[in-house]
């Protein structure tokens, strides 16, 4: 935890006292939070008897973290200077940022079509990019529903799930096929969308936020519970893995590799996968801008910078959150069943709230509405938390902590790209008898 | 009908708690407009403080259960106060004119961290204590040999809720700071105008808030007998439940709707499967959403264009 920084400092300004002072106090106040935390350390035995011991080392390091750290941020913001001043970008810079921003998208993507020629030995870093790509396909979806039509949800892996589910259920018990029960999974998640959408049509910001993240518990708590279908916590395991169009990606004599004369290596099926998200998530990508374009998509745009407006210029919101809704989970639908056959075992344990959140944290640092930004943002998030791998348990904590200070940092994201697409071309004066000062 | 007396009981416990937690969160709401999410967590820390204490305590070669008690209560409410304190200093202030996702994803991330932050600090394993409270009494044998039980527990979890909720109306009808709160829900600037310090009422909303909370970390504690970190997640989400159920916003309300939250889940437990109980409570929020959008004793919101 990071120390709190006082506001005092800001205003008696700038002795080596008062910075002392402050540093004073947060440590004071550290001390006190992690006393009895951090510094007695209970532990059940195995007679169930609670027992402790003291920590108080770790006590005293913390503290002196903050400390330290609070000296830190006060000297930073103090060399920084006062914030709220705009910082002009001087227009060198500013050529050179928008270049970079016109090709880094298909520069990207070229690498990304590289990347399994590159590191076709690297199992890992294949894996990697599997994963990767798949929170940029449910971060893209995901941005369909907020970032578009600035409809707050926190229960997106439930279509997530729906899409998982659909799939491992159809293929384990009827044999079908992946190619067959992808638009399947698809439409059954939009259905369900569809579902949510109507409970939610007339809430709003934070009630709709709190009603799908109800949803999504639903769902998960229902997957859990209705064993004789789902198996329960024990999740279903042995999903057929896909195949090329009809032809499987196996050793057998009419494989793949067997067809084409080559020899067969379980690389191949890796690198099919990866093909196959990276379509998939571009298909994502294509239908979203082409739907910005469409009527509708510009129907979402509206209704996220003002629905009362939306409604007097006669757009039917119901249909427009309806449709936004649906695509969105469609697409999750997608991903869902994508990962079933990925994963070949699939259980509960991979559908929690935790999911909902980081694909929503990856939306909005990439700046909610942009679609470089949302992939850019999964990559930084996905790859970051490959880094902190091996500490396991700090993990969540780093990510946590990482969650609040970009949001304090940037909240608008790292790409702030909310611009509607459409707008007027020439500059109109307003009378001033037309606006109105106030809040109304 | 002995039957569900016994759980009518149990579920006013249940309700209690729930709604000591909604009230955190309807206060929030009320006067900064964001959910809390973090406040479950809260409670969590509150459990877990209220456990550290005891057992210092105890090792301390204290025995006296009512003087344990309420040295114990004063702590966790002292702690946790100041970590709500401090979580809106660090995540919640900086956000307070951004824009309406900023503060809810930063609470979230808040919420991450105290949960793994108490994962890392006392361990993921849940932590059991012996029942304090013991003895109840009988209220009533049937025929056929069912007890309706109303133990000691249960009356001090109740008891303390309803002296909780009557010093903390009084603190928000009578008092100055309870007036500046009232200001601030209507209008921030107006009440700074007026010389009402908006920081310094937030920050106490925020205080007192943790403070309930980890009394109801206190009572779960006690009537449960245990704590693990993960514990917030859930009582959270169905605390806010609770308080959209009874109208976010309002104080009655939070009550009112831990109450029916707690009976619902305790009813559907007893009557048709324990394993639904949650999507019980979630549905029933989902389907009070939709006929009454504002929840029990909500204000229905006025839209100013």
């Amino acid at each position: 935890m990071t120390a709190p920084s006082t506001n005092t400092a800001k205003k008696t300004a700038t002795g080596i006292p008062a910075l002392l002072k402050t540093a004073l106090v947060n440590a004071v106040i550290a001390l006190v939070l992690f006393s009895l935390m951090v510094g007695i350390r209970t532990e059940a035995g195995s007679d169930g008897q609670l027992t402790y011991w003291t920590r108080f080392g770790e006590v005293a390091a913390l503290v002196a973290a903050v400390f330290g750290g609070s000296i830190v941020i006060e000297l930073l913001r103090q060399w920084i200077g006062p914030t709220g001043v705009e910082k002009l970008v001087p227009p060198v810079v500013q050529s050179g940022m928008s270049f970079v921003g016109r090709y880094l998208a298909p520069a990207l993507l070229f690498v990304t079509l590289l990347v399994p020629v590159i590191f076709y030995d690297q199992r890992y870093i294949l894996d990697l990019g599997i994963l990767v790509l798949t929170y940029v396909m449910l971060g893209w979806g995901l941005n369909v529903v907020v970032g578009l039509a600035g409809l707050l949800d926190l229960g997106y892996v439930a279509f997530y799930a729906v899409g998982a589910y659909s799939y491992a259920l159809l293929a384990t018990n009827f044999g079908w096929s992946f190619w067959v029960c992808l638009p399947l999974a698809g439409i059954l998640a939009a259905f369900w969308g569809v579902l949510l959408g109507f409970p939610v049509l007339r809430l709003r910001g934070d009630y709709l936020a709190i009603v799908t993240l109800a949803f999504g518990e639903i769902i998960r708590l229902v997957i859990i519970n209705w064993q004789e279908l789902t198996g329960g916590p024990n999740g279903v395991s042995s999903i057929p893995r896909p195949s090329f169009f009809g032809i499987p990606l196996d050793n057998s004599d009419n494989g793949l590799a067997a067809k084409l004369g080559i020899e067969y290596s379980p690389t191949h099926r890796i690198v099919f996968l990866f093909y196959l998200i990276l379509a998939l998530a571009l298909l994502t990508n294509w239908v979203t801008i082409r739907l910005r374009r469409l009527p509708i998509g510009r129907a979402w745009e509206a209704l996220r910078e003002d629905e009362v407006a939306c409604r007097a210029l006669g757009i039917n919101t119901t249909t427009t959150k309806l449709t936004a809704f649906a695509t969105g989970a469609m697409f999750g639908g997608f991903a869902g069943a994508f990962f079933a056959t990925r994963q070949g075992f699939i259980s509960p344990e991979s559908f929690t709230f935790q999911e909902s959140a980081l694909v929503l944290a990856i939306v909005v640092l990439g700046g909610m509405g942009s679609q470089l930004g949302v992939a850019l943002a999964a990559l930084a998030m996905i790859g970051g938390f490959e880094l902190f791998r091996s500490l396991e348990t700090y993990r969540m904590l780093v990510f946590g902590m990482a969650m609040v200070l970009i949001m304090i940092w940037r909240p608008r994201g790292l790409i702030g790209h909310r611009a509607p697409t459409v707008y007027l071309t020439k500059a109109q004066a307003i009378s001033s008898d037309l606006v109105k000062e106030g809040h109304g | 009908m002995d039957y569900f007396a016994q759980q009518l009981i149990n579920g006013l416990v249940l309700g209690s708690i729930y709604g000591l937690i909604a009230i955190g969160y309807t206060m929030v709401y009320g006067i900064v407009g964001m959910i809390n999410f973090a406040h479950g967590d809260v409670f969590m820390i509150g459990g877990f403080i209220a456990l550290i204490t005891f057992l210092i305590l105890v090792s301390l070669g204290l025995t006296a259960i009512p003087v344990i008690l309420l040295i114990v209560l004063l702590v966790s409410m002292a702690i946790t106060a100041l970590y709500g304190w401090t979580i809106e200093r660090i995540a919640y202030r900086p956000l307070r004119h951004s824009f309406r996702l900023a503060p809810m994803l930063s609470a979230i991330g808040m919420s991450f961290v105290l949960t793994n932050y108490s994962q890392v600090a006392q361990g993921a394993r849940v932590k059991p204590i012996p029942p304090l409270i013991t003895g109840g009494y009988t209220l009533h044998e049937s025929a056929d040999g069912f007890v309706i039980r109303l133990s000691n527990v249960q009356i001090l979890v109740v008891v303390t809720t309803i002296v909780l909720l009557a010093i903390f109306t009084w603190l928000v009808s009578r008092t100055r700071l309870g007036r500046d709160m009232r200001a601030c829900e209507q209008d921030q600037t107006m009440a700074a105008l007026l010389g009402v310090d908006v920081d310094r009422t937030i920050s106490m909303t925020f205080v007192i808030g943790a403070a309930l909370a980890a009394v109801a970390g206190l009572m779960y504690l006690l009537y449960y007998g245990l704590v693990d970190f993960f514990m917030g997640f859930v009582a959270g989400i169905k605390a806010f439940t609770a308080a959209v159920l009874g109208g976010i916003g309002s104080l009655p309300g939070a009550m009112l709707g831990g109450l029916a939250i707690g009976l619902i889940e305790t009813f559907w437990s007893a009557y048709f499967s324990v394993e639904y109980k949650d999507v019980a409570a979630f549905s029933i929020l989902i389907v009070v959403l939709i006929f009454m959008p504002t929840g029990l004793l909500g204000r229905p919101e006025v839209e100013k264009v």
